[in-house]
């Protein structure tokens, strides 16, 4: 169980209190306006940013003393996921271990899960030569070789068309969640969540709401959300 | 957003020992010299004179520098012409030129036998000299005014074309209106950044200065160790020098100092002003002059470099070795220091790094001439120490360009290296190396040209068997056999080049976006 316990930031002219807990092998979304903090929320987990105080919990063991690499968390990037310079099946390597020298068992991981993301035959490229959306997918396949239970998307697929955003989303369900991890992803599209969320978080006005199930938050939101998603 | 912090990321000892290094090499040098002097630390009126004369060359050099680079500067950002592309690359040019290649270039052209008194004997006009104040500051003209160009054309591309637009609709004097407040935001960082080259410039005292009348404190200093065997002098003189520098440099911090090296110079901005026929005349005319000014003494280096080629005495060519050796070997200590130095953050590394500027190459290397004295033949040591010297003395400049660079890259990737533990040597060899190559060959370059062409240090220490190319010329021209240093300076600037040419270039091929 993931648990954020009394996090508060503080910024001149920003501030978000959050204090909640999140089951372990769900898939919970984010969501709320822009601005409103999400994306700040998951750097707090992953360990890229200090809140003002509070603490990050996972199993009930405090991991906000850990750097981002020691911390359970495997994270996907709105961005350079992928070092350019790097074939994707190194890249992908990077997963199982950063001295390039991969054994030959940890090659045939690294091509099982290639292909696991309908990446097969193409870890000779550098990330340059594929499409955005075969970058998700090899950034995918990397979170899926880390041993981290608990894996962040940052939005990663935000610059994606619709389809294939969908089919992200789906590979996330049937590879991720499939595999047990715990998945925490930040969106603003409702249709994101009801697509693959078991659960949501609703971050605005400087406070997180929820979790809620997703289907039952959608059916009946509360004023807040409603007024986020617009009248229907 | 903070990132985890560096020290997580990279061990602390390659820093500290860095930092220890050039903190040794400028201020415990100063200590030794200092031990050395005890307590006599009185100028005699020589010293003054040198004083002076190193405060008043500096002052004219960089008022003539930038006071010319003015009308160039707006001339080359108001036109479009052919080669202007390669005009001001070659702008750049001065800055990785050794300084006594130029030297024999501008002799060739304002010396005793030189083109400019061919042309005034032939008058009956009286001739030129160039030895003495004159001289040095013509040098010092020479090397400033196209880096002078360069700040100033910065600033001028800096003025955005809707400006220009704006200003010619409403019929506003572009001048006032846009051009003076520009100067009078760049050219005091430029004259500074000039005055402080010329107050660290050894070389070309040491060619062209020389005597009671024309004795810079650098010179003074190496006359003190090399002839009169003089260490309290010396220690003295250094201490004066360090208190100049230090001064100027701490002047500087209050100053924007512009960036010499910039990209993106290659563009003119669209103007509608200065389009009359005299101003393109007038603008034409500048242009040539200042090509010419550049463009014929290193013609002159070709010329009379050219025909004495083959006939080169084999020390020269012993020497051209040893100059590629020391210059590789710079580079490498000097890439290795500013990276141990920027794998940690902070204002005190940022200001170490820097501390070689406020310094000069004839203290540390008299300081360390103190400190060995006794224990080894400073001539046996001669060339590590000039490595030494001129790793610590490109460390500002290779700095400046990795810096910014490293910052670009950690904001990029330093997350995701962070959540893939990509920590110490790792990080550094799949993360750094590969994606600052262009920089990285580009520093090296710079700096395998500066250490290549440097006549510094090397003169207090060495005997023939250390010589490298740079003194191996001086000692060709001080014997006046002008055309085998003529010819050795134009092997010297090659090599120079080939190697700025090998290292950037090396940066470039196959680099990924």
């Amino acid at each position: 169980m993931l648990t954020l316990e009394r996090i508060e930031i503080r910024q001149p002219s920003f501030r978000l209190d959050a204090d909640f807990s999140v089951s372990t092998g769900l898939i919970t979304a984010l969501i709320g306006p822009s601005g409103a903090g999400k994306s700040s929320l998951l750097s707090i987990i992953g360990g890229f940013y200090t809140p003002a105080s509070g603490r990050v919990l996972w199993n009930n063991s405090d991991i906000s003393v850990l750097a981002p690499g020691a911390r359970p968390c495997a994270t996907l990037f709105q961005d350079n996921n992928l070092f350019p310079h790097l074939t994707v099946a190194a890249n992908v390597g990077m997963a199982l271990t950063t001295d390039m020298r991969l054994t030959p068992a940890q090659s045939e991981q690294v091509t099982a899960a290639l292909s696991q993301v309908g990446l097969a035959d193409m870890g000779r490229r550098k990330p340059a030569t594929l499409s955005g959306g075969q970058q998700a997918r090899a950034a995918l396949a990397r979170a899926l070789l880390q041993d981290r239970p608990l894996v962040l998307l940052d939005e990663p697929f935000s610059a994606l068309g619709p389809a294939l955003k969908a089919e992200m989303l789906d590979l996330v369900r049937e590879t991720l969640a499939a595999a047990g991890r715990t998945v925490l992803m930040v969106t603003h599209d409702p249709a994101d969540a009801l697509r693959i969320a078991d659960e949501i978080l609703f971050v605005a006005d400087g406070t997180v709401t929820g979790p809620h199930p997703t289907r039952e938050l959608l059916d009946d939101p509360p004023p807040a959300l409603r007024t986020y998603l617009g009248a229907k | 957003m903070a990132r985890g912090s560096r020290p997580l990321i990279f061990p602390k000892w390659p820093s500290v020992a860095a930092a220890a290094l050039v903190l040794f090499l400028v201020l415990g040098t100063l200590l030794a010299v200092l031990w050395r002097a005890e307590g006599s630390l009185s100028l005699a009126a020589a010293d003054l004179a040198a004083i002076r004369f190193t405060i008043s060359q500096a002052i004219v050099s960089a008022v003539l520098s930038v006071g010319l680079a003015i009308p160039v500067a707006r001339a080359l950002a108001r036109r479009q012409f052919r080669g202007r592309a390669l005009f001001v690359t070659l702008l750049g040019a001065p800055f990785i030129l050794p300084v006594i290649v130029a030297i024999i270039g501008l002799l060739a052209v304002f010396g005793r036998g030189g083109l400019v008194n061919a042309v005034t004997d032939a008058l009956g006009l009286p001739s030129l000299q160039i030895y003495g104040f004159q001289g040095v500051v013509l040098a010092h003209v020479f090397f400033n005014l196209p880096l002078a160009t360069r700040f100033l054309l910065q600033g001028w591309l800096s003025i955005p074309s809707e400006r220009f637009r704006l200003a010619e609709s409403l019929n506003a004097p572009v001048f006032r209106v846009l051009e003076w407040p520009m100067l009078r935001a760049v050219v005091p960082g430029a004259l500074l950044a000039v005055f402080l080259i010329c107050l660290t410039s050894f070389a070309v005292a040491l060619t062209l200065g020389g005597g009671p009348r024309a004795t810079t404190v650098e010179l003074a200093i190496y006359q003190a160790i090399r002839f009169d065997f003089d260490l309290g002098k010396a220690a003295v003189l250094s201490i004066v020098q360090l208190t100049l520098c230090a001064a100027a440099v701490l002047a500087a911090t209050t100053l924007a100092i512009p960036e010499g090296f910039g990209a993106g110079l290659d563009r003119s901005t669209p103007r509608w002003d200065g389009q009359t026929r005299a101003a393109r005349i007038r603008d034409g005319l500048v242009i040539t002059l200042a090509a010419l000014f550049l463009l014929v003494p290193l013609a002159m280096i070709v010329l009379r470099g050219l025909p004495g080629l083959t006939s080169l005495p084999p020390s020269v060519w012993e020497a051209a070795i040893r100059s590629i050796a020391v210059a590789l070997c710079a580079t490498a200590l000097t890439l290795l220091l500013a990276f141990a130095l920027a794998t940690q953050q902070g204002r005190a590394l940022t200001l170490i790094g820097n501390l070689p500027l406020a310094t000069s190459s004839l203290v540390v290397g008299t300081g360390l001439f103190v400190i060995v004295y006794g224990f080894v033949s400073p001539t046996r040591i001669a060339l590590g120490v000039t490595v030494l010297l001129n790793a610590v003395m490109s460390l500002p400049f290779v700095l400046r360009i990795l810096l910014p660079e490293i910052e670009r890259v950690e904001t990029d990737f330093g997350r995701l290296a962070d959540s893939l533990r990509l920590t110490g040597w790792r990080r550094l060899r799949w993360l750094y190396l590969p994606r600052l190559r262009r920089p990285v060959g580009f520093a090296a370059g710079l700096s395998a040209a500066l250490s290549m062409g440097d006549l510094g240090v090397i003169a207090l220490f060495a005997t023939d068997r250390q010589e490298t190319l740079p003194l191996a010329m001086y000692r060709l021209m001080g014997a006046y056999r002008m055309e085998a240093a003529a010819s050795a300076a134009l092997v010297l600037v090659a090599l120079s080049l080939l190697l700025f040419w090998v290292f950037d270039r090396g940066g470039r091929v196959d680099a990924d976006a």
